[in-house]
Protein backbone atom coordinates (compact mmCIF):
# COMPACT_ATOMS: atom_id res chain seq x y z
CA UNK A 1 0.00 0.00 0.00
CA UNK A 2 3.02 2.41 1.54
CA UNK A 3 4.70 1.64 -1.74
CA UNK A 4 1.56 2.80 -4.41
CA UNK A 5 1.61 5.95 -3.05
CA UNK A 6 5.69 6.30 -2.75
CA UNK A 7 5.43 5.63 -6.86
CA UNK A 8 2.76 7.98 -7.51
CA UNK A 9 4.83 10.80 -5.48
CA UNK A 10 7.88 10.40 -7.23
CA UNK A 11 6.08 10.14 -10.94
CA UNK A 12 4.96 13.65 -9.60
CA UNK A 13 8.87 14.43 -8.65
CA UNK A 14 9.88 12.91 -11.95
CA UNK A 15 7.62 14.81 -14.23
CA UNK A 16 8.28 17.96 -12.77
CA UNK A 17 11.91 17.19 -13.12
CA UNK A 18 11.69 16.70 -16.77
CA UNK A 19 9.88 20.07 -16.90
CA UNK A 20 12.84 21.32 -15.12
CA UNK A 21 15.24 20.17 -17.77
CA UNK A 22 12.88 21.49 -20.72
CA UNK A 23 12.64 24.76 -18.84
CA UNK A 24 16.42 25.31 -18.95
CA UNK A 25 16.78 24.15 -22.68
CA UNK A 26 14.37 26.73 -23.66
CA UNK A 27 16.19 29.42 -21.60
CA UNK A 28 19.27 27.91 -23.58
CA UNK A 29 18.01 28.53 -27.11
CA UNK A 30 16.71 31.73 -26.85
CA UNK A 31 19.15 33.36 -25.06
CA UNK A 32 21.66 31.79 -27.43
CA UNK A 33 19.43 32.48 -30.40
CA UNK A 34 18.92 36.43 -29.63
CA UNK A 35 22.31 36.87 -28.63
CA UNK A 36 24.31 35.53 -31.36
CA UNK A 37 21.40 35.72 -34.11
CA UNK A 38 21.39 39.48 -33.50
CA UNK A 39 24.45 40.12 -32.17
CA UNK A 40 26.90 39.06 -34.55
CA UNK A 41 26.49 42.29 -36.91
CA UNK A 42 28.79 45.13 -37.03
CA UNK A 43 28.07 47.55 -34.05
CA UNK A 44 27.25 50.31 -36.06
CA UNK A 45 24.37 48.13 -37.86
CA UNK A 46 22.82 47.13 -34.30
CA UNK A 47 19.50 47.99 -33.99
CA UNK A 48 18.45 49.78 -30.51
CA UNK A 49 15.61 49.29 -27.82
CA UNK A 50 15.06 51.09 -25.08
CA UNK A 51 18.18 52.38 -25.43
CA UNK A 52 19.89 48.48 -25.43
CA UNK A 53 21.50 46.98 -28.96
CA UNK A 54 18.43 44.49 -29.66
CA UNK A 55 20.58 41.30 -29.32
CA UNK A 56 20.60 42.82 -25.44
CA UNK A 57 17.50 43.10 -25.09
CA UNK A 58 15.82 39.99 -26.51
CA UNK A 59 18.43 37.09 -25.01
CA UNK A 60 19.06 39.12 -21.27
CA UNK A 61 16.27 41.20 -20.59
CA UNK A 62 13.01 39.60 -22.10
CA UNK A 63 14.80 36.55 -21.60
CA UNK A 64 14.99 36.64 -17.66
CA UNK A 65 11.21 38.23 -17.63
CA UNK A 66 10.02 35.57 -19.76
CA UNK A 67 11.72 32.91 -17.55
CA UNK A 68 10.17 34.70 -14.78
CA UNK A 69 6.44 34.09 -16.41
CA UNK A 70 7.28 30.30 -17.22
CA UNK A 71 8.25 29.22 -14.36
CA UNK A 72 5.31 31.05 -12.36
CA UNK A 73 3.20 29.21 -14.66
CA UNK A 74 4.41 25.63 -14.56
CA UNK A 75 4.50 26.20 -11.10
CA UNK A 76 0.91 27.37 -10.82
CA UNK A 77 -0.44 24.99 -13.24
CA UNK A 78 1.75 21.89 -13.42
CA UNK A 79 3.18 21.12 -10.05
CA UNK A 80 1.26 19.37 -7.20
CA UNK A 81 1.46 19.61 -3.54
CA UNK A 82 1.17 16.57 -1.26
CA UNK A 83 3.17 15.58 1.57
CA UNK A 84 6.58 14.73 1.92
CA UNK A 85 6.71 12.84 5.29
CA UNK A 86 5.60 9.43 4.25
CA UNK A 87 3.49 8.76 7.83
CA UNK A 88 1.71 11.45 7.09
CA UNK A 89 1.18 10.89 3.20
CA UNK A 90 -0.18 7.00 3.99
CA UNK A 91 -2.95 8.91 6.60
CA UNK A 92 -4.11 11.28 4.06
CA UNK B 1 36.96 57.76 4.31
CA UNK B 2 33.07 59.04 4.05
CA UNK B 3 31.34 58.86 7.33
CA UNK B 4 27.80 59.18 6.60
CA UNK B 5 28.63 55.72 4.17
CA UNK B 6 30.18 54.28 6.86
CA UNK B 7 27.89 55.07 9.53
CA UNK B 8 24.70 53.32 7.53
CA UNK B 9 26.55 50.69 6.76
CA UNK B 10 27.65 49.15 9.75
CA UNK B 11 23.95 50.50 11.14
CA UNK B 12 22.74 47.75 8.53
CA UNK B 13 25.16 45.41 9.35
CA UNK B 14 24.31 45.69 12.97
CA UNK B 15 20.00 45.29 12.25
CA UNK B 16 21.17 41.93 10.39
CA UNK B 17 23.39 40.60 13.34
CA UNK B 18 20.79 41.50 15.92
CA UNK B 19 17.81 39.71 13.90
CA UNK B 20 20.13 36.90 13.85
CA UNK B 21 20.80 37.13 17.85
CA UNK B 22 16.72 37.01 18.25
CA UNK B 23 16.14 34.31 15.94
CA UNK B 24 19.08 31.80 17.69
CA UNK B 25 16.89 32.82 21.24
CA UNK B 26 13.98 31.09 20.22
CA UNK B 27 15.57 28.03 18.80
CA UNK B 28 15.27 25.33 20.95
CA UNK B 29 12.36 22.89 19.49
CA UNK B 30 11.56 19.04 19.96
CA UNK B 31 13.50 17.92 16.76
CA UNK B 32 17.26 16.62 17.34
CA UNK B 33 19.65 19.30 18.12
CA UNK B 34 21.67 18.56 14.89
CA UNK B 35 18.40 18.43 12.82
CA UNK B 36 18.04 21.87 14.16
CA UNK B 37 21.36 23.30 14.66
CA UNK B 38 22.15 21.94 10.88
CA UNK B 39 18.56 22.64 8.98
CA UNK B 40 16.90 24.20 10.83
CA UNK B 41 14.21 21.64 11.82
CA UNK B 42 13.15 21.36 7.74
CA UNK B 43 10.92 24.05 8.46
CA UNK B 44 11.97 26.91 5.58
CA UNK B 45 9.26 28.61 4.34
CA UNK B 46 9.26 29.14 0.13
CA UNK B 47 10.06 32.58 0.69
CA UNK B 48 13.19 32.06 2.92
CA UNK B 49 14.24 29.10 1.09
CA UNK B 50 13.99 31.23 -1.90
CA UNK B 51 16.10 33.65 -0.43
CA UNK B 52 18.35 31.47 1.62
CA UNK B 53 19.30 30.17 -2.08
CA UNK B 54 19.73 33.08 -4.25
CA UNK B 55 21.86 34.52 -1.16
CA UNK B 56 24.10 31.81 -0.51
CA UNK B 57 24.72 31.15 -4.22
CA UNK B 58 25.11 35.18 -4.87
CA UNK B 59 28.66 35.54 -3.30
CA UNK B 60 31.63 37.59 -3.64
CA UNK B 61 31.99 36.90 -6.92
CA UNK B 62 29.01 37.86 -8.24
CA UNK B 63 29.10 41.29 -6.17
CA UNK B 64 32.20 42.31 -6.30
CA UNK B 65 34.80 40.70 -9.42
CA UNK B 66 31.52 39.79 -11.64
CA UNK B 67 30.89 43.25 -12.09
CA UNK B 68 34.43 44.10 -12.36
CA UNK B 69 34.67 41.72 -15.49
CA UNK B 70 31.97 43.24 -16.93
CA UNK B 71 33.36 46.73 -16.30
CA UNK B 72 36.17 45.55 -18.44
CA UNK B 73 34.81 43.34 -20.81
CA UNK B 74 31.15 45.27 -21.48
CA UNK B 75 27.77 43.54 -22.30
CA UNK B 76 29.46 40.60 -23.40
CA UNK B 77 30.16 39.30 -19.66
CA UNK B 78 26.31 40.20 -18.76
CA UNK B 79 24.94 38.09 -21.39
CA UNK B 80 27.46 35.31 -19.81
CA UNK B 81 25.87 36.23 -16.07
CA UNK B 82 22.13 36.32 -16.93
CA UNK B 83 23.00 32.50 -17.20
CA UNK B 84 22.46 32.60 -13.44
CA UNK B 85 19.06 33.00 -13.79
CA UNK B 86 18.77 29.26 -14.47
CA UNK B 87 20.00 28.23 -11.06
CA UNK B 88 16.83 30.37 -9.72
CA UNK B 89 14.57 27.44 -11.31
CA UNK B 90 16.78 24.62 -12.34
CA UNK B 91 18.07 23.13 -9.09
CA UNK B 92 15.41 22.91 -7.07
CA UNK B 93 13.54 21.12 -9.93
CA UNK B 94 16.15 18.92 -10.29
CA UNK B 95 16.88 17.76 -6.79
CA UNK B 96 13.19 18.67 -6.88
CA UNK B 97 10.49 16.71 -4.14
CA UNK B 98 11.93 13.23 -4.58
CA UNK B 99 15.48 14.37 -3.16
CA UNK B 100 13.58 15.52 -0.37
CA UNK B 101 10.67 12.74 0.75
CA UNK B 102 14.41 10.51 0.71
CA UNK B 103 16.45 12.84 2.12
CA UNK B 104 13.31 12.99 5.13
CA UNK B 105 13.50 9.31 5.07
CA UNK B 106 16.92 8.72 5.78
CA UNK B 107 17.03 11.49 8.18
CA UNK B 108 19.87 13.16 6.28
CA UNK B 109 20.78 16.46 7.10
CA UNK B 110 24.13 17.34 5.07
CA UNK B 111 24.45 16.18 1.39
CA UNK B 112 27.24 13.93 2.86
CA UNK B 113 24.82 11.94 4.83
CA UNK B 114 22.45 11.72 2.16
CA UNK B 115 25.31 10.39 0.40
CA UNK B 116 26.20 7.88 3.06
CA UNK B 117 22.91 6.51 3.08
CA UNK B 118 22.16 6.12 -0.21
CA UNK B 119 25.79 4.44 -1.23
CA UNK B 120 26.14 2.62 1.91
CA UNK B 121 29.86 3.40 2.05
CA UNK B 122 32.28 4.49 3.98
CA UNK B 123 34.81 5.08 0.95
CA UNK B 124 31.64 7.78 -0.34
CA UNK B 125 31.39 9.24 2.96
CA UNK B 126 35.38 10.20 3.96
CA UNK B 127 35.90 11.05 -0.05
CA UNK B 128 33.47 13.68 -0.33
CA UNK B 129 34.06 14.79 3.98
CA UNK B 130 37.50 15.26 2.42
CA UNK B 131 37.06 17.39 -0.60
CA UNK B 132 34.16 19.61 0.74
CA UNK B 133 36.18 20.47 3.73
CA UNK B 134 39.20 21.54 1.65
CA UNK B 135 37.84 23.27 -0.98
CA UNK B 136 35.05 25.16 0.43
CA UNK B 137 37.81 26.05 3.22
CA UNK B 138 39.61 27.93 0.58
CA UNK B 139 35.99 29.31 -0.95
CA UNK B 140 35.76 30.56 2.50
CA UNK B 141 39.25 32.12 3.35
CA UNK B 142 38.65 33.90 -0.48
CA UNK B 143 35.51 35.16 0.81
CA UNK B 144 36.83 36.64 4.09
CA UNK B 145 39.17 38.69 1.98
CA UNK B 146 37.07 40.00 -0.32
CA UNK B 147 35.14 41.49 2.49
CA UNK B 148 38.23 42.72 4.22
CA UNK B 149 38.78 44.57 0.89
CA UNK B 150 35.32 46.05 0.11
CA UNK B 151 34.98 47.31 4.04
CA UNK B 152 38.35 48.97 3.97
CA UNK B 153 37.62 50.85 0.82
CA UNK B 154 34.30 52.19 2.01
CA UNK B 155 35.63 53.07 5.51
CA UNK B 156 39.37 53.50 4.96
CA UNK B 157 39.85 51.41 7.98
CA UNK B 158 42.88 49.05 7.85
CA UNK B 159 42.27 45.92 6.12
CA UNK B 160 42.97 44.21 9.41
CA UNK B 161 40.31 45.85 11.79
CA UNK B 162 38.07 45.77 8.61
CA UNK B 163 38.23 41.93 8.65
CA UNK B 164 38.09 41.71 12.70
CA UNK B 165 34.40 43.62 12.56
CA UNK B 166 33.64 41.19 9.99
CA UNK B 167 34.97 38.32 11.58
CA UNK B 168 33.29 38.82 14.64
CA UNK B 169 29.77 39.79 13.89
CA UNK B 170 29.70 36.52 11.22
CA UNK B 171 31.23 33.97 13.90
CA UNK B 172 28.78 35.22 16.90
CA UNK B 173 25.09 34.73 14.95
CA UNK B 174 26.66 31.58 13.38
CA UNK B 175 27.92 29.56 16.33
CA UNK B 176 25.21 30.72 18.15
CA UNK B 177 22.07 30.89 15.96
CA UNK B 178 23.25 27.62 13.74
CA UNK B 179 21.10 27.28 10.56
CA UNK B 180 18.02 29.21 11.44
CA UNK B 181 19.98 32.28 12.32
CA UNK B 182 21.74 31.90 8.84
CA UNK B 183 18.61 31.42 6.93
CA UNK B 184 16.98 34.31 8.47
CA UNK B 185 19.43 37.06 7.81
CA UNK B 186 20.30 35.47 4.81
CA UNK B 187 16.56 36.53 3.73
CA UNK B 188 17.10 40.03 5.49
CA UNK B 189 20.78 40.46 2.74
CA UNK B 190 18.40 38.66 0.10
CA UNK B 191 16.26 41.49 0.27
CA UNK B 192 19.29 44.34 0.58
CA UNK B 193 20.59 43.25 -2.66
CA UNK B 194 17.22 43.02 -4.57
CA UNK B 195 16.51 46.57 -3.40
CA UNK B 196 20.11 47.60 -3.21
CA UNK B 197 21.06 47.19 -7.16
CA UNK B 198 17.74 48.57 -8.09
CA UNK B 199 18.89 51.69 -6.49
CA UNK B 200 22.23 51.53 -7.88
CA UNK B 201 21.19 50.97 -11.69
CA UNK B 202 18.69 53.92 -11.40
CA UNK B 203 20.99 56.17 -9.93
CA UNK B 204 23.79 55.28 -12.12
CA UNK B 205 21.40 55.05 -15.40
CA UNK B 206 20.64 58.67 -14.51
CA UNK B 207 23.93 60.08 -13.72
CA UNK B 208 25.16 58.72 -17.10
CA UNK B 209 22.39 60.77 -18.70
CA UNK B 210 20.68 57.65 -19.65
CA UNK B 211 20.72 54.21 -21.33
CA UNK B 212 21.22 55.55 -24.91
CA UNK B 213 24.01 57.88 -23.93
CA UNK B 214 25.43 55.38 -22.42
CA UNK B 215 25.72 52.87 -24.84
CA UNK B 216 26.95 55.98 -26.86
CA UNK B 217 29.46 56.47 -24.79
CA UNK B 218 30.26 52.81 -24.61
CA UNK B 219 30.26 52.43 -28.38
CA UNK B 220 32.49 55.11 -29.61
CA UNK B 221 35.05 53.97 -26.45
CA UNK B 222 35.16 50.89 -28.15
CA UNK B 223 32.23 49.08 -30.20
CA UNK B 224 33.41 45.73 -28.86
CA UNK B 225 32.18 46.54 -25.46
CA UNK B 226 28.45 46.44 -26.78
CA UNK B 227 28.63 43.26 -28.73
CA UNK B 228 28.27 39.56 -27.45
CA UNK B 229 32.11 38.64 -28.08
CA UNK B 230 34.14 41.06 -25.29
CA UNK B 231 36.07 43.63 -25.57
CA UNK B 232 38.97 42.06 -27.59
CA UNK B 233 36.46 39.84 -29.41
CA UNK B 234 37.35 37.12 -27.69
CA UNK B 235 34.40 35.44 -25.90
CA UNK B 236 33.81 32.79 -28.34
CA UNK B 237 29.99 31.49 -27.84
CA UNK B 238 31.20 28.05 -27.75
CA UNK B 239 33.05 29.25 -24.31
CA UNK B 240 30.24 31.31 -23.26
CA UNK B 241 28.03 28.98 -23.70
CA UNK B 242 30.11 26.24 -22.20
CA UNK B 243 29.44 28.46 -18.87
CA UNK B 244 25.43 27.19 -18.76
CA UNK B 245 27.62 23.89 -17.04
CA UNK B 246 29.48 25.82 -14.79
CA UNK B 247 27.31 28.58 -12.84
CA UNK B 248 24.02 26.99 -14.46
CA UNK B 249 23.31 23.58 -14.48
CA UNK B 250 26.12 22.57 -12.30
CA UNK B 251 25.47 24.09 -9.43
CA UNK B 252 22.59 21.72 -8.45
CA UNK B 253 26.03 19.58 -6.81
CA UNK B 254 27.51 22.15 -4.75
CA UNK B 255 27.06 20.83 -0.90
CA UNK B 256 25.59 24.57 0.17
CA UNK B 257 22.98 24.32 -2.43
CA UNK B 258 21.99 20.66 -2.04
CA UNK B 259 21.27 20.79 2.03
CA UNK B 260 19.01 23.96 1.36
CA UNK B 261 17.46 21.49 -1.03
CA UNK B 262 16.23 18.98 2.11
CA UNK B 263 15.39 22.17 4.53
CA UNK B 264 11.91 22.85 3.45
CA UNK B 265 9.13 22.62 4.93
CA UNK B 266 6.30 21.41 2.28
CA UNK B 267 5.58 21.21 -1.39
CA UNK B 268 3.55 24.74 -1.19
CA UNK B 269 6.62 26.29 0.31
CA UNK B 270 8.99 24.66 -3.02
CA UNK B 271 6.57 26.03 -5.22
CA UNK B 272 6.43 29.36 -3.73
CA UNK B 273 10.95 29.12 -3.72
CA UNK B 274 10.98 28.18 -7.59
CA UNK B 275 8.74 31.64 -8.08
CA UNK B 276 10.30 34.05 -6.11
CA UNK B 277 14.14 32.33 -6.31
CA UNK B 278 13.90 33.08 -9.87
CA UNK B 279 12.97 36.57 -9.72
CA UNK B 280 15.82 37.12 -7.21
CA UNK B 281 18.75 35.39 -8.99
CA UNK B 282 17.27 37.46 -12.28
CA UNK B 283 17.12 40.18 -11.07
CA UNK B 284 20.03 40.32 -8.76
CA UNK B 285 22.50 39.10 -11.78
CA UNK B 286 21.23 41.41 -14.40
CA UNK B 287 21.22 44.51 -12.82
CA UNK B 288 25.02 44.03 -10.76
CA UNK B 289 26.52 42.76 -14.09
CA UNK B 290 24.44 45.97 -15.76
CA UNK B 291 26.10 48.38 -13.48
CA UNK B 292 29.64 47.20 -13.23
CA UNK B 293 29.39 48.29 -17.52
CA UNK B 294 27.52 51.00 -16.95
CA UNK B 295 29.99 52.67 -14.21
CA UNK B 296 32.34 52.49 -16.95
CA UNK B 297 31.95 56.04 -18.96
CA UNK B 298 31.35 57.23 -15.50
CA UNK B 299 34.35 56.43 -14.20
CA UNK B 300 36.56 55.34 -16.83
CA UNK B 301 39.98 54.83 -15.23
CA UNK B 302 39.29 52.40 -12.11
CA UNK B 303 42.57 50.28 -12.52
CA UNK B 304 41.52 47.46 -9.77
CA UNK B 305 38.07 45.99 -11.41
CA UNK B 306 37.32 44.67 -8.00
CA UNK B 307 36.20 47.92 -6.52
CA UNK B 308 34.35 49.55 -9.70
CA UNK B 309 31.18 48.83 -7.10
CA UNK B 310 32.18 50.54 -4.06
CA UNK B 311 33.92 53.13 -6.18
CA UNK B 312 30.93 54.22 -8.70
CA UNK B 313 28.17 54.08 -5.33
CA UNK B 314 29.92 56.65 -3.29
CA UNK B 315 29.89 58.49 -6.81
CA UNK B 316 26.31 58.30 -7.77
CA UNK B 317 24.55 58.16 -4.40
CA UNK B 318 24.86 60.27 -1.66
CA UNK B 319 26.84 58.76 1.25
CA UNK B 320 24.60 57.57 3.79
CA UNK B 321 22.43 56.18 0.80
CA UNK B 322 25.48 54.40 -0.68
CA UNK B 323 26.46 52.78 2.61
CA UNK B 324 22.91 51.06 2.70
CA UNK B 325 23.14 49.97 -1.16
CA UNK B 326 27.08 49.12 -0.43
CA UNK B 327 25.20 46.48 2.78
CA UNK B 328 24.38 44.38 0.08
CA UNK B 329 27.90 43.05 -1.75
CA UNK B 330 28.40 42.72 2.16
CA UNK B 331 25.27 40.77 2.91
CA UNK B 332 26.62 38.93 -0.16
CA UNK B 333 30.03 37.69 1.22
CA UNK B 334 28.08 37.19 4.44
CA UNK B 335 25.86 34.85 3.91
CA UNK B 336 28.14 32.74 1.54
CA UNK B 337 30.74 32.77 4.70
CA UNK B 338 27.82 31.89 7.30
CA UNK B 339 26.59 29.10 4.77
CA UNK B 340 29.78 27.62 3.98
CA UNK B 341 30.79 27.64 7.77
CA UNK B 342 28.37 25.55 8.44
CA UNK B 343 28.77 23.49 6.14
CA UNK B 344 32.09 22.64 6.73
CA UNK B 345 31.54 22.70 10.54
CA UNK B 346 28.44 19.59 9.93
CA UNK B 347 31.08 18.02 7.76
CA UNK B 348 33.19 17.37 10.52
CA UNK B 349 30.94 16.73 13.33
CA UNK B 350 28.32 15.21 11.51
CA UNK B 351 29.82 13.19 8.60
CA UNK B 352 33.21 12.39 10.09
CA UNK B 353 32.71 12.57 14.14
CA UNK B 354 29.19 11.29 15.05
CA UNK B 355 29.62 8.37 12.00
CA UNK B 356 33.47 6.92 12.83
CA UNK B 357 34.93 8.65 16.16
CA UNK B 358 31.67 8.84 18.47
CA UNK B 359 28.49 7.23 17.64
CA UNK B 360 26.67 7.84 20.62
CA UNK B 361 28.09 10.85 22.31
CA UNK B 362 25.18 12.58 24.23
CA UNK B 363 23.29 15.61 22.88
CA UNK B 364 24.84 17.89 24.59
CA UNK B 365 28.40 16.89 24.00
CA UNK B 366 27.22 16.93 20.37
CA UNK B 367 25.29 21.08 21.06
CA UNK B 368 29.26 21.61 22.54
CA UNK B 369 31.42 20.18 19.72
CA UNK B 370 29.17 21.70 16.89
CA UNK B 371 29.14 25.39 18.56
CA UNK B 372 33.32 25.12 19.39
CA UNK B 373 33.97 23.54 15.64
CA UNK B 374 32.00 26.30 13.90
CA UNK B 375 33.89 28.68 15.98
CA UNK B 376 37.65 26.81 16.04
CA UNK B 377 37.12 26.71 11.77
CA UNK B 378 35.87 30.39 11.78
CA UNK B 379 39.01 31.40 13.54
CA UNK B 380 41.48 29.65 11.50
CA UNK B 381 39.74 30.82 8.85
CA UNK B 382 40.54 34.11 9.94
CA UNK B 383 44.15 33.35 10.68
CA UNK B 384 44.49 32.78 6.89
CA UNK B 385 42.56 35.64 5.78
CA UNK B 386 45.15 37.79 7.57
CA UNK B 387 47.93 36.69 5.25
CA UNK B 388 46.76 34.50 3.03
CA UNK B 389 48.87 31.69 1.49
CA UNK B 390 49.06 31.31 -2.35
CA UNK B 391 47.66 27.70 -1.83
CA UNK B 392 44.54 29.02 -0.56
CA UNK B 393 44.07 31.81 -3.40
CA UNK B 394 44.96 28.86 -6.03
CA UNK B 395 42.45 26.45 -4.42
CA UNK B 396 39.80 28.37 -4.58
CA UNK B 397 40.14 28.93 -7.94
CA UNK B 398 38.79 24.98 -8.71
CA UNK B 399 36.53 25.38 -6.09
CA UNK B 400 33.18 25.43 -7.80
CA UNK B 401 33.93 23.49 -10.88
CA UNK B 402 35.71 20.73 -8.77
CA UNK B 403 33.05 20.36 -6.46
CA UNK B 404 30.02 20.32 -9.48
CA UNK B 405 32.62 17.75 -10.96
CA UNK B 406 33.01 15.55 -8.11
CA UNK B 407 29.01 15.19 -7.13
CA UNK B 408 26.79 16.31 -9.73
CA UNK B 409 26.09 12.15 -10.60
CA UNK B 410 26.55 10.57 -7.35
CA UNK B 411 24.04 13.36 -6.38
CA UNK B 412 21.26 13.30 -9.40
CA UNK B 413 22.23 9.47 -10.38
CA UNK B 414 21.61 8.91 -6.69
CA UNK B 415 18.03 9.98 -6.69
CA UNK B 416 17.06 9.13 -10.45
CA UNK B 417 19.21 6.12 -11.30
CA UNK B 418 18.25 3.27 -8.68
CA UNK B 419 20.97 0.68 -10.17
CA UNK B 420 23.77 3.14 -9.54
CA UNK B 421 25.93 1.97 -7.00
CA UNK B 422 29.14 2.77 -4.63
CA UNK B 423 31.63 1.88 -6.72
CA UNK B 424 29.80 4.38 -9.41
CA UNK B 425 29.89 6.97 -6.85
CA UNK B 426 33.75 6.93 -5.90
CA UNK B 427 34.44 6.56 -9.08
CA UNK B 428 32.52 9.93 -10.17
CA UNK B 429 34.12 11.80 -7.51
CA UNK B 430 38.00 10.81 -7.87
CA UNK B 431 37.39 10.83 -11.90
CA UNK B 432 35.80 14.22 -12.08
CA UNK B 433 37.63 15.92 -9.50
CA UNK B 434 41.03 14.77 -11.02
CA UNK B 435 40.58 15.95 -14.23
CA UNK B 436 39.06 19.23 -13.73
CA UNK B 437 42.80 20.05 -11.63
CA UNK B 438 44.45 18.34 -13.88
CA UNK B 439 42.16 20.37 -17.24
CA UNK B 440 42.68 23.38 -15.34
CA UNK B 441 46.05 23.09 -14.91
CA UNK B 442 47.18 21.92 -18.45
CA UNK B 443 44.83 21.86 -20.93
CA UNK B 444 42.00 24.71 -19.25
CA UNK B 445 39.59 24.96 -22.64
CA UNK B 446 39.36 21.67 -24.12
CA UNK B 447 37.20 21.76 -27.41
CA UNK B 448 36.97 25.49 -26.53
CA UNK B 449 34.62 25.34 -23.98
CA UNK B 450 35.18 25.74 -19.81
CA UNK B 451 36.84 22.85 -18.49
CA UNK B 452 33.92 21.45 -16.20
CA UNK B 453 31.99 20.40 -19.26
CA UNK B 454 34.90 17.72 -20.34
CA UNK B 455 35.09 16.56 -16.75
CA UNK B 456 31.30 16.42 -16.18
CA UNK B 457 30.98 14.09 -18.95
CA UNK B 458 34.32 11.72 -17.66
CA UNK B 459 32.72 11.57 -14.86
CA UNK B 460 29.39 10.22 -16.14
CA UNK B 461 31.25 7.76 -17.89
CA UNK B 462 33.35 6.86 -14.75
CA UNK B 463 30.13 6.30 -12.82
CA UNK B 464 28.06 4.51 -15.33
CA UNK B 465 31.17 2.09 -16.17
CA UNK B 466 31.75 1.57 -12.86
CA UNK B 467 28.35 1.01 -11.71
CA UNK B 468 28.20 -1.88 -14.25
CA UNK B 469 31.24 -3.45 -13.74
CA UNK B 470 31.06 -3.95 -10.32
CA UNK B 471 28.00 -5.21 -9.41
CA UNK B 472 26.98 -4.50 -6.06
CA UNK B 473 25.79 -7.06 -3.44
CA UNK B 474 23.79 -5.01 -1.10
CA UNK B 475 20.57 -4.66 -2.55
CA UNK B 476 19.86 -0.61 -3.40
CA UNK B 477 17.67 1.22 -0.59
CA UNK B 478 14.22 0.54 -0.62
CA UNK B 479 13.21 3.80 -0.87
CA UNK B 480 14.08 4.16 -4.47
CA UNK B 481 12.33 1.62 -5.88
Amino acid sequence: MMKHHLDKRFKMANREAIIGICLVLFNFIWWFTFAYGLGSKEPDQYTFILGFPAWFFYSCIVGVILMIVLVSIVVRFFFKDFSLDDKEYDQL
Amino acid sequence: MNLAATITLFGALALIFLAGLLVSRRNQSNTSFMEDYYLGGRRLGGFVLAMTMSATYGSASSFIGGPGVAYNEGLGWVLLSVIQVATGYFTLMILGKRFAITAKKYKAITMVDFLKHRYQSKWVVLLSSFSIVIFLFSTMAAQWIGAGRLIESITGLSYHSALLIFVVTVLIYVTVGGFRAVTLTDSIQGSIMVVGTIILLIAIIISGGGISAIMNDLQAENPNLITPYGADGTLSPMYVSSFWILVGVGVVALPQIVVRAMSYQNTSAFHRALIIGTIVVGVIMLNMHLIGVFARPILPDIEVADTVIPLVALEVLPGWLAGIVLAAPLAAIMSTVDSLLLLVSSTIVKDIYSNYIQPKAPVKRIRKISMTVTAVLGLIVYLIAIHPPDLIIWLNLYTIGGLEAAFIWPVVMGIYWKKGNKYGAIAAIITGMISYIAFQAFYPQPFGMHSVVSSIVLSLIAYVLATYSVKDKQTVSDSLT
